[in-house]
């Protein structure tokens, strides 16, 4: 293993970069962190429409968060394949493709957090600050976001983790990510597959495990803050 | 675009079609039950008090919730024929080595989840119930039918649902080891027809429907059993 690790380290990690695209686990860490930034915002209208009051919105986020949620996200990455180009007119390359439909899929969950997250405040926020004057925007925007991110940081934080480990997957499309990195050195190396991809998990399993390590501390620091202790 | 649905009719497309549902089925139904067991084994084990056991085990279920779970299967299906000896590798060459390694992975890789889930249920009751059920004159067995049991379900069954959706969703990874599910299927008849769309959209529905009865499911059981007492 060690020796896989020695000689392909540097592709494991950013791929063929500097002689071609950055590829490797700094592409993997680069989809899942943008994959998770671009559709917070897509999230937030979502969790909006599903926690208001306005039939319609919540009607159309209630079925887009059930459809997203119920489809692999392979098929979804084969649909985006198949519409982006016809859609824009022009060839998207695999790593656009492999976003757009990581967006499409994460505002669903990350929209079911933004919603747990409106829930979990007492109404009395709510009410209160509709009660002082303020418009539903004012009080959304000044006094029920800035509370309830808060709180969802470490949903959020794990969601990071789940969408770092589903883009593993995006290498069917031919996008140069770390897993894509492992199946070309297992095809340099013919005999050492085992070794190869358990090179490839430790990858993961290490920055995973110290970022899902990180939302428990920052849940634990919440819940102490919440208590008035800290 | 013009949609055509007659390639349905003509070769036999639908009969892939049927054969990728129906091995994404089976695969389903043998991951879950496999991990089903593998988890109580696992939930078992770790209540043993003996401190390498426990670490081990929980090396095991940090191992498959960290790592993705197509590296998981590639790991079983490219890696572990090279422990195994030749003949038995042979062996397993002979007949559907895809589908028993994709088995393999997703049971384990379930297990660890479904360990977790059952593992909270447990936990979550505290010993002053059964102290109490005893206390009002009922049998052991009483206190866990009528008690502990119906209170751990209704925190583990909206989990263990959860993850049975997501494992649903997972058999779809086994395409890249080439077992001849849904969306392998797919993938071979769009290369053979070109009608991309309809194949597409067939299959989603598909996907769809199977999801939507876990989740309603899931819906049912939450409005049917909610739970005894905020955690």
């Amino acid at each position: 293993m060690l020796d896989i690790l020695s000689n392909y380290g540097v592709m494991f990690l950013v791929g063929s970069w500097p002689n071609g695209p950055i590829g490797g686990f700094a592409a993997t860490i680069i989809l899942a962190g943008l994959g998770v930034l671009l559709s917070f915002p897509l999230a937030l209208l979502i969790g909006l429409a599903r926690a208001g009051s306005l039939r319609w919105p919540r009607y159309l986020a209630t079925a887009w968060v059930y459809t997203f949620r119920g489809i692999p996200l392979v098929m979804i990455i084969f649909w985006a394949y198949f519409i982006l180009p016809r859609m824009t007119g022009v060839t998207v390359p695999a790593f656009v493709t492999a976003l757009c439909a990581i967006v499409i899929y994460e505002s669903a969950f990350l929209g079911e957090i933004v919603r747990a997250g409106l829930q979990g405040l007492p109404a009395g926020q709510t009410e209160a600050a509709r009660a002082s004057g303020l418009s539903y925007a004012q009080t959304m925007w000044n006094v029920i976001l800035p509370q309830a991110l808060t709180n969802m940081l470490p949903s959020l934080v794990n969601q990071f983790v789940s969408t770092i480990k589903a883009t593993s997957i995006v290498y069917v499309i031919g996008v140069q990510e770390v897993t894509f990195a492992a199946q070309q050195i297992n095809s340099i190396e013919l005999n050492s597959a085992l070794q190869t991809f358990l090179v490839l998990a430790a990858f993961y399993f290490v920055a995973c495990y110290v970022i899902s390590s990180l939302a428990q501390l920052l849940e634990q620091k919440l819940a102490r803050k919440r208590l008035g202790l800290a | 675009m013009e949609f055509d649905w007659g390639f349905l009719g003509t070769g036999n497309y639908a009969q892939k079609l049927a054969t990728g549902v129906l091995t994404t089925l089976e695969l389903f139904g043998t991951a879950w039950v496999g991990g089903f067991i593998i988890a109580l084994l696992i939930v078992a084990l770790r209540a043993v008090p003996f401190k390498p056991l426990g670490m081990l085990m929980r090396l095991f279920v940090e191992y498959h919730r960290n790592v993705p779970t197509v590296v998981q299967i590639m790991v079983w299906y490219f890696g572990m024929p090279q422990l195994l000896p030749d003949d038995l590798r042979m062996w397993i060459n002979r007949g559907q080595s895809e589908f028993l390694f994709a088995t393999v992975a997703l049971s384990l890789n379930v297990s660890a989840y479904f360990s977790e889930d059952i593992r909270s249920g447990l936990r979550a009751i505290p010993h002053t119930q059964v102290e109490a059920g005893r206390s009002i004159g009922l049998s052991a067995v009483s206190v866990m039918r009528y008690v502990t049991v119906p209170q751990a379900l209704r925190i583990s069954v909206p989990p263990l649902l959860n993850r049975s959706l997501i494992l649903f969703k997972d058999t779809s990874l086994a395409m890249v080891i080439g077992v001849t599910e849904l969306t392998y299927q797919v993938k071979a008849i769009e290369n053979l027809t070109f009608r991309s769309f309809e194949v597409f959209a067939i299959s989603t529905l598909i996907y769809l429907a199977c999801s939507l009865l876990i989740m309603g499911l899931g819906a049912w059981f939450g409005k049917r059993f909610p739970p005894a007492f905020k955690v």
